[in-house]
């Protein structure tokens, strides 16, 4: 496998992959660059680095364990609606931090429909807040996602599998054995490895449902560093150090990732035999209602409180909403030339550990980025001028990964099964894109660009830094609302970045499922 | 595409406006929204000034200060508006600020000297809470109580911060036994103000720490009186924002003009409605109406500027000791 048949030109996946590391590099050695020589770590410093890591893997343990029953009983089963639930599923992901902590409460907080409920029944009530609400809040956002990663894991095998497994009328059980475990085994490190790192970043939500400076995240050190004690050279530390965790972090999870060894099929779509069962039914229907219950309620608990403060909005609502639209379709653009030529390149490699670049945009603090360009850019240029720039670049960064997760494993199936037959037939360059790995591909593109999509629409980190006056995001025109006691108002705004989100999302993701089953 | 002739558009515009002088003015976000006092401000001093008055705001009153330190003496700013108590010691060591004469007459609870930072307006800090809860009046009363309170966070919020020296300034060396007994009290910390406010008005405490002109925002522009700030026997602490001009400005009159106007009748006629907050200094026609049903603290609290930085570290370092518990 060192010499793959196929031949992917490697040059592209490299540039994207060395502008990527750059990006991040230049930035960190900027801010070094204006540091002082300041004190190291502290005591309390090595407090919020365990706190991290803790929450960030517990997090993400549970997020993906969970999601294996919930991708599975999605894979079995057909049923109305449920290309919009799959679809739904991606929205507590791209809520901007703030509304999906208040549809949080709306449901588990002192006054939510929980504590009245049990209230009601004369029950004593529960507190949301603490190391459990930390976790119960990641769980909340990224099961959707893991959900999303293991459910394009079971679409990636091929029909004739559970065909064969059903002519040998194979139990469920023996099934998951022989078809799921390997691959689950491919896809579940990767998903790990991205759910640690995203709630490595993790401030205001760790804040807030942590109930107090117990819940002292490394984000939280880094932005008191750059924000209330412009102590760069600790901000450029504690960077370094989340950079360091996210990167081995990921490496570790690739390195677990076994090498591919099984034919492949013919891209058939076709019908599961296997888990007729009535039990087998009742119990995939248990799993999707509760994951439903659990990702859709504190969603309705936010459109409920947004369609009330609809009519309050200012029209100054939508501009915003327009920039944010052309910021999320530029970073789609960005997110695909940089991920595209980078999947490439990795799967032409035997190990995927390259991908851990791609981690570390995302786990590089959205300060950090915004700070060190601003250095780097303010003493030839307006940092405003490049406002618009450095926003797409962060936001197509911070979707690398995502896309990379989403990428590596179908490609990686498509050059082993089709390799050989195009080395033979001579196909190389963007020949071989068209022809064999884009078509192939198609669903995993549209849900990536989806993904990307949403994600840049409710991104908040590095624009606040750069803003320009005049071309507000709408997720930062919503914090100003809330800034200026307009929670109602912020509330509308939010219904509305959540449905645009969700419109990029599915445009895109139907897009890339037009004419093929999910 | 569309962007880049978009902007090379507005390029050539301001170009052909070169010959106005334009004054920058660095503030915080809220200011300059729609529904802040910058629209009204910027058309008022525009009337005056024969100038262009560029307003920008950056987040909150730290993260100004954090990016003048970035930009250092290259700053395009004039003048910096949004700084608060807390932060002027700081902004001074930056050596950015230049002396500033103002002529006011403050009606500020305390005596303002400073003479580089010129206050234009000003609040206490208070627990708002809803009319119907009975609540303590003071802060041993409240660490005594069930009541469930939200503060922010004085790591990432200059209202955290506010706390902070408020218990501080009340209690000195009793704040760590303040701390203690609140912390019960407090059912979480958030990164910033809007946070915390949108978690108290969807219920999930029952005061939050903001300013004792919080209920006049609901009672005048929701016409809601539910709202209402406990008085605490201890005093409140004042936060008094300010604005200062930079050394380096290249219209150094115009932003003395600036600062000047910031302090005049007609800016602060404009300030308590669109910034709710006191007025630095009274207008002749007085407080809106709505502002009379305040809650006025019997004693005001600050903590001198220079004295600020030495006993945040303190103050932070009990204040985590305290809730971390």
């Amino acid at each position: 496998m060192a010499q793959s048949a196929i031949k992917i030109s490697r040059k592209t996946g490299i540039s994207a992959a060395a502008c990527v590391l750059a990006l991040i590099l230049a930035a960190l050695g900027a801010v070094i660059s204006r540091a002082e020589a300041g004190a190291g770590l502290g005591a309390a410093d090595w407090a919020a680095i365990r706190f991290t890591v803790v929450q960030a893997l517990c997090s993400a343990l549970l997020s993906v364990v969970l999601a294996v029953p919930v991708a599975r009983a999605l894979a079995r089963r057909r049923f109305a609606g449920r290309a919009a639930l799959v679809t739904l599923l991606g929205a507590p992901f791209i809520l901007p931090v703030i509304v999906a902590v208040l549809g949080l409460l709306g449901v588990f907080g002192r006054s939510g429909w929980v504590n009245d409920a049990l209230g009601a029944l004369g029950l004593p009530t529960v507190s949301i807040y603490g190391f459990h609400g930390v976790v119960l809040a990641h769980v909340f956002f990224n099961l959707p996602l893991a959900t999303r990663l293991l459910l394009q894991g079971w679409r990636d095998i091929p029909a004739e599998r559970f065909r064969l497994c059903a002519q040998l009328h194979l139990t469920p059980r023996a099934m998951f054995r022989a078809v799921e475990w390997p691959m689950l085994r491919q896809v579940v490190p990767g998903a790990l490895a991205l759910v640690f790192v995203i709630c490595l970043t993790s401030f205001a939500v760790a804040l807030t449902l942590g109930g107090g400076p117990r819940a002292t995240t490394i984000e939280l050190a880094i932005y008191q560093a750059f924000r209330f004690d412009f102590d760069l050279g600790r901000a450029a530390l504690l960077s370094l150090v989340q950079l360091a965790l996210a990167g081995s972090m990921a490496l570790v999870a690739l390195r677990l990732v076994p090498v591919l060894a099984v034919g492949g099929g013919l891209d058939r779509v076709m019908p599961r035999w296997d888990a007729r069962g009535g039990v087998q039914r009742m119990l995939d229907g248990c799993v999707i209602v509760a994951a439903v219950l659990f990702l859709l309620v504190p969603l309705a608990a936010v459109v409920l409180r947004g369609l009330m403060g609809l009519p309050e909005m200012p029209g100054s609502v939508f501009q915003a909403a327009g920039t944010s639209i052309v910021v999320a379709v530029l970073s789609i653009v960005l997110m695909l030339v940089l991920a595209l030529p980078m999947a490439g390149w990795i799967v032409g490699r035997a190990r995927g550990g390259v991908e851990a670049i791609g981690l570390l945009g995302l786990s590089a603090s959205p300060l950090m980025i915004g700070t060190g360009w601003f250095i780097l850019i303010n003493p030839y240029a307006d940092p405003f001028d490049f406002a618009l720039a450095v926003t797409v670049l962060v936001n197509a960064m911070m979707a690398l990964p995502f896309a990379l997760r989403i990428l590596v494993p179908p490609m990686r199936e498509a050059v082993q099964t089709y390799g050989r037959l195009s080395a033979s037939l001579g196909l190389g360059g963007w020949r071989l894109w068209r022809v064999v790995l884009l078509p192939r591909l198609r669903a995993q593109i549209g849900f990536a660009a989806g993904l990307t999509g949403a994600l840049s629409m409710g991104d908040l980190g590095v624009i606040a830094l750069f803003a320009d006056p005049d071309r507000v995001t709408l997720p930062l025109h919503m914090m100003r609302l809330m800034g200026a006691y307009r929670m109602d108002a912020a509330a509308g705004a939010a219904l509305l970045l959540l449905g645009l989100s969700l419109g990029i999302f599915w445009l895109c993701d139907k897009g890339g499922r037009w004419r093929a089953e999910a | 595409m569309k962007y880049l002739t978009f902007a090379t558009a507005t390029l050539a515009a301001t170009a052909a406006w070169a010959e106005t002088p334009e004054l920058t003015v660095y503030t915080y976000d809220s200011f300059v929204s729609e529904w802040g006092p910058g629209p009204a401000i910027e058309k008022a001093f525009e009337e005056t000034c024969a100038c262009d008055l560029k307003m920008v705001g950056l987040g909150d009153g730290a993260a100004l200060l954090a990016r003048l330190k970035l930009e250092g003496a290259r700053s395009d700013a004039d003048v910096v508006m949004g700084l608060d108590t807390s932060l002027i010691a700081a902004a001074k060591e930056t050596g950015l600020f230049r002396e500033t004469p103002v002529s006011a007459d403050y009606t500020l609870p305390i005596a303002w000297t400073d003479t580089v930072f010129a206050p234009y307006d000003w609040g206490y800090f208070a627990f708002v809470h809803n009319k119907d809860l009975t609540a303590p009046a003071n802060f041993k009363a409240l660490g005594e109580s069930d009541l469930k309170i939200v503060i922010q966070d004085p790591r990432s919020s200059t209202p955290g911060l506010g706390l902070l020296m408020w218990v501080k300034a009340a209690y000195g060396d009793e704040a760590p036994a303040i701390w203690e007994a609140m912390a019960d009290n407090v059912v979480t910390v958030t990164k910033g103000w809007s946070e915390a406010y949108g978690l108290f008005l969807e219920g999930e405490a029952d005061m939050v720490l903001s300013y004792t002109t919080s209920p006049a925002y609901h009672l005048i522009a929701e016409e809601d009186d539910s709202k209402a700030a406990a008085a605490f026997e201890e005093g409140h602490y004042m936060q008094i924002e300010v604005a200062g001009v930079l050394a380096g400005s290249d219209q150094p009159e115009l932003a003395e003009a600036f600062v000047n106007f910031m302090v005049s009748e007609a800016a602060q006629t404009i300030l308590p409605t669109t910034n709710w907050m006191y007025p630095a200094v009274t207008p002749a026609a007085g407080l809106p109406d709505g502002f009379e049903t305040l809650t006025v603290p019997e004693k005001a609290l600050l903590i001198p500027a220079e004295e600020v930085p030495a006993i945040r570290e303190e103050a932070l370092a009990e204040w985590l000791k305290a809730l971390s518990k």
